[in-house]
């Protein structure tokens, strides 16, 4: 819990401090992802694909730009901003609109937020409504919990996601139950949100993938957040909501450019996203390893497969229509996520599918979870814990027999 | 730490006797021991009279100091006026038909559980009478209680019906969580009773955010005159807990409108308080963290009347959070599965003597407040309230299957979207509780 992020993210200051060692692990990954040169999709919305240049040396997408050119319903041409401040444009847009939207958590207030999504609200609406909460994450959360039954609207942020665990009781037992143990009579609309998921050699404890552990609890939703226009509106959507909703970020993304809307949207909270369209095999997939996806499907069309790529988006309810539709047009599904290969989202979803379209599956469902190791700190050894684009293109070709 | 940062009120040592001239701003308390032999506040070579031009016609015992005069007392409305007395007539008989109803509603729920009538774990409040209705018979409606799995009592005090209650222990749909909560799990919105947790120290953080928001509604949303107070009971086992201490930080940090109100009654379970504690004496905990620690007699309803006075006012004012530690005793063991073996019968003796009703009672009626006869119609209409409330229980129906999955989410739709397009609460089956989700 010490770990204090300087400048706009992680992937900025490590970049810096670990110049040299990027580029050695660049050259790996260069290894690793065996024909792409750019390492680097532009995942448009409507789900295409670009290539862009590559200016970082990153394997990582870190500066994806979309452009929304031809199929925009949108009048305008919007405009481009990173991950984390279109968080912080949707939460700013629900704090004006709705004054009982408060924020609690460590350093959301002065400091800005460790990821800077929560910077300068403070100043603008006061440090009560952008409470700098002493180190207590199970009694603030309890707090906001309390504070969300007597008619507010809390977002609790969570500075690494990892640090919830110690929230555990309240999220479990309070967060999820009292709306049922009270038969109705107390509603708890918060948000709970912050940065999770393998990083760049932040340490087993900052790297750790909560969903799995989430995901039995009744009565509250899930929802993970891949781009600057997904995070803006499951923000907003997440603050309306009158359930307990949990956002997943990731701290890899927050740096991600898109351009987005400049009229007000709304995402749904239940469904799924459809990135790119396809026929021959169901890519099912959430937060970073979107990304992941997005590139070894390059190679695979460049392999002359099809994949259809969807970001599930909605980790708890999952979207079993858009889901459904696209097992039964492809017949085959490959799940990549991030979270433990145990008792993760993964594992859920591969039940689910099983359990409703069995008939319609060719060929068993396979799923690409990170391994069961807690996340090393040595670059080569995290690169081995997480899904890697090549191992996602060798799992497509053998379900593609 | 910013310099708009509270000022830490230091409280005077423990060895202050004297009364401080009284400044509103800084009302304090002092920790006031009990010794087992004192009597009832009442006994008149122990009473310190006000000063004689003064408004507030009332009698301090030397056992309460330097209580704020900012307290406004209200006139006796009683045609005998009583100015030695800490209650009127109506007070008293407020008090004690409360007192009743908590004793007389425990005692006719171990019945019910031995007759099969309710199960799973019963918690009963016999003894403790005195801190519930000392403290919530001060509230309003709009102020918040939050409570622990003892929470029957704290319920019928602050005003849910006893048919309500007892429907809910019985598992019916008309309890007041519509049978989904249980002996544990009493809430109720309409008298803002806040819970009802089953697992220790979880309902403090849920009482710091009830006082979180009254502040947010009076500084934020600027609704000047809120000033709603929170209390939260809980036990001498909690308060060994991290969320005891990370709340006692953050309320007086903020300055919470909180009153944090410990029974202790010397046991968790089986675990003697003295065992399980490096400092046993609780109040002290509250000036470490920057509050006020008080230490009263739980057995003694118009003690720990005066002292709720105070603290609740303390935090109307605006002055923040307060420790108030009763030392109180149960007469039951801990539940109604616990066989109570392990507690000193010779220290249950002590305690019965000082059972808060039969107290109050003998104030009472050896001040002439009330006359038996008045005492006994109590008695006999808390004992038919407590039999229709089993009557209604009774004849009330099971919940149905439908109920299953209601409440479960605000928004149903949260249960998701199904494999036809539609969504799960949109299935005709959800609403009878058999949809698959």
């Amino acid at each position: 819990m010490a770990v204090v992020f300087q400048g706009i993210g992680a992937t900025a200051a490590l970049t810096s401090a670990t110049s040299v060692d990027s580029k050695k692990l660049y050259i790996l990954s260069r290894r690793l992802v065996s024909e792409t040169k750019s390492t680097f999709m532009v995942v448009r919305s409507d789900g295409r694909l670009n290539s862009g240049s590559n200016r970082r040396a990153q394997k990582l997408i870190t500066n994806a730009v979309a452009t929304k050119a031809d199929s925009s319903p949108a009048t305008k041409p919007g405009h481009e901003l990173l991950l984390f401040e279109a968080l912080r444009e949707g939460l700013e847009e629900e704090m004006e609109r709705d004054a009982r939207v408060c924020v609690m958590g460590e350093d959301v207030g002065h400091y800005g937020g460790s990821y800077k999504v929560t910077k300068d609200l403070a100043n603008k609406y006061g440090d009560l409504r952008v409470l700098d909460t002493p180190i207590a994450e199970n009694s603030f959360t309890g707090m906001a919990i309390g504070a969300a039954m007597t008619g507010l609207r809390p977002i609790v942020e969570g500075m690494n996601m990892g640090f919830l665990l110690l929230a555990f009781n309240q999220i479990s037992n309070n967060c999820g139950m009292l709306h049922y143990t009270s038969g109705g009579q107390f509603t708890i609309p918060v948000v709970i949100r912050g940065p999770g998921g393998v990083g760049r050699q932040l340490g087993a404890e900052h790297s750790q993938r909560l969903e799995s552990y989430f995901q039995s609890i009744p009565g509250i939703q899930m929802v993970a957040c891949s781009t600057p226009y997904n995070a803006k509106g499951l923000m907003k959507a997440a603050i309306r909501s009158e359930n307990p909703v949990i956002l997943f970020e990731h701290v890899l993304l927050y740096n991600l450019k898109e351009r987005i809307p400049d009229e007000e949207y709304i995402l749904n909270l239940e469904e799924a996203e459809m990135v790119r369209p396809g026929e021959h095999i169901t890519i099912l997939t959430y937060s970073r390893m979107r990304y992941h996806v997005m590139q070894a499907a390059k190679t695979l069309v460049n392999k002359g497969y099809d994949p259809e790529v969807i970001d599930i988006r909605s980790l708890k309810p999952f979207d079993l229509h858009t889901i459904g539709n696209s097992v039964k047009k492809t017949h085959r599904v490959l799940i990549v996520e991030e979270c433990m290969r145990t008792g993760g989202i993964g594992a859920s979803l591969t039940a689910a599918i099983n359990e409703y379209f069995h008939d319609y599956l060719d060929a068993p469902v396979v799923c690409l979870s990170s391994q069961d190791v807690p996340t090393p700190y040595a670059g080569t050894l995290e690169e081995w814990t997480v899904v890697q684009p090549t191992q996602i293109v060798t799992a497509v070709e053998q379900l593609c027999r | 730490m910013t310099a708009a940062a509270t000022k830490i009120i230091q409280p005077l040592p423990l060895n202050f006797t004297n009364t401080t001239p009284r400044s509103p701003d800084k009302a304090l308390f002092h920790p006031l021991k009990t010794t087992p032999s004192s009597s009832f506040p009442a006994s008149t070579h122990k009473l310190r009279l006000t000063k004689p031009n003064s408004t507030l016609a009332r009698r301090r015992s030397t056992a309460v100091f330097a209580v704020s005069d900012v307290v406004q007392e209200k006139k006796p409305k009683s045609n005998t006026f009583h100015p030695n007395l800490l209650i009127t007539k109506e007070e008293g008989l407020e008090l004690y038909e409360d007192m009743i109803l908590g004793r007389s509603f425990e005692d006719m729920c171990a019945q019910m559980y031995y007759r099969g009538k309710m199960f799973g774990f019963v918690h009963l409040y016999n003894g403790q009478e005195a801190v519930s209705t000392g403290f919530i018979k001060l509230l309003k409606n709009e102020d918040c209680i939050v409570s622990t799995y003892r929470d029957h009592v704290h319920a019928l005090s602050k005003g849910v019906p006893a048919r309500a209650v007892m429907s809910e222990l019985f598992g019916k749909t008309t309890g007041c969580c519509r049978g989904q909560g249980g002996s544990m799990h009493m809430f109720s919105k309409e008298h803002n009773v806040l819970g009802g947790f089953a697992f220790i120290g979880e309902g403090i953080p849920v009482a710091t955010g009830a006082a979180f928001t009254s502040k947010y509604r009076r500084e934020v949303l600027k609704e000047g005159d809120c000033d709603h107070v929170t209390l939260a009971f809980f036990g001498d086992g909690t308060c060994n807990n991290g969320q005891f201490f990370e709340c006692l930080n953050m309320a007086a940090l903020w300055k919470l409108p909180i009153v944090f109100v410990v029974e202790n009654n010397l046991w968790a379970i089986g675990m003697s308080h003295l065992r399980a504690t490096s400092d046993p004496e609780i109040w002290k905990k509250g000036p470490a963290f920057g509050m006020p620690g008080v230490h009263v007699d739980g057995m003694d309803v118009l003690k720990v009347r005066e002292v709720a006075k105070e603290a609740i006012n303390r935090a109307r004012r605006g002055e923040g959070p307060t420790l108030v530690e009763c030392e109180t005793y149960r007469f039951r063991g801990h539940s109604l599965a616990d066989p109570d073996e392990l507690r000193d019968p010779s220290e249950k003796a002590h305690y019965a003597a000082r059972d808060p009703i039969t107290a109050l009672k003998k104030y009472m009626v050896e001040n002439n407040l009330v006359s038996e006869a008045e005492l006994k119609a109590i008695e006999k209409k808390i004992d038919e309230v407590v039999e229709e409330a089993v009557e209604f229980a009774d004849i009330s129906p099971h919940p149905g299957r439908s109920q299953l999955l209601e409440n479960v989410f605000a928004d149903p739709r949260g249960f998701g979207i199904g494999p036809d397009g539609k969504y799960r609460c949109e299935d005709p089956k959800f609403t009878e509780g058999t949809a698959h989700v």
